[in-house]
């Protein structure tokens, strides 16, 4: 059977990994490489590793360090942040990174989306969003939550999914940071629409919250990273709890 | 030892030469003939779609060469379907080293998404290429058609269905998996290949 996948996300800013609270707060948690080869060791399914930076200075993304990354890394890996267009994602997929994440230039120009699956395939175009709830009404936001757009979560993705997405990355902005839990209901609602895998991120706080994206929310995968960087979960023991909760997990 | 990745017209192939660096074997990413048949070792991977790689193959005169190989070689996703008999994907006819034709995934569940993409277990394991691994082992899977089950198949996957997850015939190995991204597992299988 097909195994839910646990998914440590490194958020890169300068080379150095950084975590924010509710996307400020920035705080270092460590090398990428280093950090990512642990991860791979541990268990860990997959690694993202999103250039937070990239999209809001307008800044080209980091190819040397996916360059290294794909050397020393034996697991798929994804990289995002500041991809505008298809030249980006050639030279990140040229680099050696499995799958692309695109956010606010999808929002921007959906066609990227099409131009991402018909020149490398849908399974290398991750595409992001980003989503706060205000008043029942889920929102996409912008240059890594900065700026609010009027388009709703769930016909967007349903349009990233018709479009050639492969993935989608939904990131709560109500949940990011706080440890609550993943939005679930949300979450449910887009695996059970959408035909291609939901990967839930925002809200770890415990590992009975990963259970819950997976059972309630009916997520593909589940991205998490501070609870993955400051040790308050480990990923071994994370896969051995699923298992016991009978989720298929690869140990 | 020479080990040679053939050069063509798919994506991900610098993730196999990485992974050959990681077992310690530095490989030569190439298109030409004499290299080729002169390396003790073929690897034939990568990640596209069936018939622009299968017309660039034999523009290039890479379908005889390929079939004229008698070292061992490694074909990995794309690459092993191309090796299949005829592939789904555009109707496309293909290599025919294996006598299997390769077709969709038709699921029946929501829950069974396609492609699939992630962790899947091996078993029912046939060869030497498994080696030193345990009766059932998770791997890297992407990929949207499959190989039924058939006399070449040496790894059972379920997804949908019962398929093939690796073929062999002769001189050639094949999986359906990605090695080079499977973890320890599939460092496991590439040296196993490297040995043969």
């Amino acid at each position: 059977m097909l195994a839910k996948r646990i998914i440590p996300c490194l958020d890169i800013k300068d080379g150095q990994t950084v975590k924010g609270v509710n996307f400020v707060n920035l705080q270092q948690a460590g090398d990428p490489i280093a950090l990512g080869k642990a991860y791979s060791e541990q268990g860990a399914d997959e690694l993202v590793y999103l250039d937070i930076t990239a999209s809001h200075e307008g800044r080209k993304t980091f190819t040397q360090l996916v360059s290294r990354i794909a050397e020393e890394i034996n697991i798929p890996f994804t990289v995002g942040g500041g991809i505008n267009e298809l030249a980006d994602v050639d030279c990140l997929l040229s680099a050696g990174a499995d799958k692309v994440s695109i956010n606010s230039a999808a929002l921007r120009r959906p066609e990227l989306i099409d131009e991402i699956a018909r020149h490398f395939g849908s399974q290398v175009c991750v595409v992001a969003i980003d989503a706060k709830e205000t008043d029942g009404q889920w929102r996409c936001y912008l240059n890594g939550g900065r700026v609010e757009t009027e388009r709703d979560l769930f016909d967007w993705a349903l349009e990233a999914n018709r479009r050639g997405a492969g993935e989608i990355l939904f990131t709560s902005m109500n949940h990011d940071g706080v440890k609550q839990g993943f939005a679930n209901t949300a979450l449910s609602r887009l695996a059970d629409e959408l035909t291609i895998p939901v990967i839930a991120s925002g809200g770890a706080g415990s590992m009975e919250h990963f259970r819950d994206a997976f059972t309630q929310g009916h997520a593909d995968a589940a991205l998490a990273a501070s609870v993955f960087h400051f040790g308050e979960i480990g990923i071994r023991e994370l896969k051995e709890y699923l298992k016991q909760q009978n989720i298929t997990v690869r140990l | 030892m020479q080990v040679a990745i053939v050069k063509y017209n798919a994506g991900n192939i610098r993730s196999v030469l990485n992974a050959l660096h990681r077992c310690g074997v530095e490989a030569v990413l190439t298109d030409d003939v004499e290299t080729l048949m002169s390396a003790d070792k073929v690897i034939f991977p990568g990640q596209g779609e069936a018939r622009t790689t299968m017309t660039y193959l034999r523009q290039h005169r890479l379908d005889e060469v390929i079939l004229g190989l008698r070292q061992p070689v490694l074909g990995i996703c794309i690459g092993m379907q191309l090796l299949c008999r005829h592939s789904e994907e555009e109707d496309t006819d293909c290599l025919g080293v294996f006598d299997v034709d390769v077709v969709k995934f038709r699921p029946t569940r929501h829950e069974d998404k396609v492609p699939q993409m992630g962790w899947n277990t091996i078993g029912d394991l046939k060869s030497d290429l498994f080696k030193g691994l345990s009766k059932e082992e998770f791997v890297y899977f992407v990929h949207s058609f499959y190989a039924p089950l058939c006399d070449d198949t040496i790894a059972t996957t379920n997804y949908v269905q019962p398929y093939s997850s690796a073929l062999h015939r002769d001189n050639f190995y094949a999986t359906q998996f990605h090695p080079e991204k499977s973890g320890a597992v599939g460092e496991r299988i590439i040296r196993n290949f490297l040995e043969m």
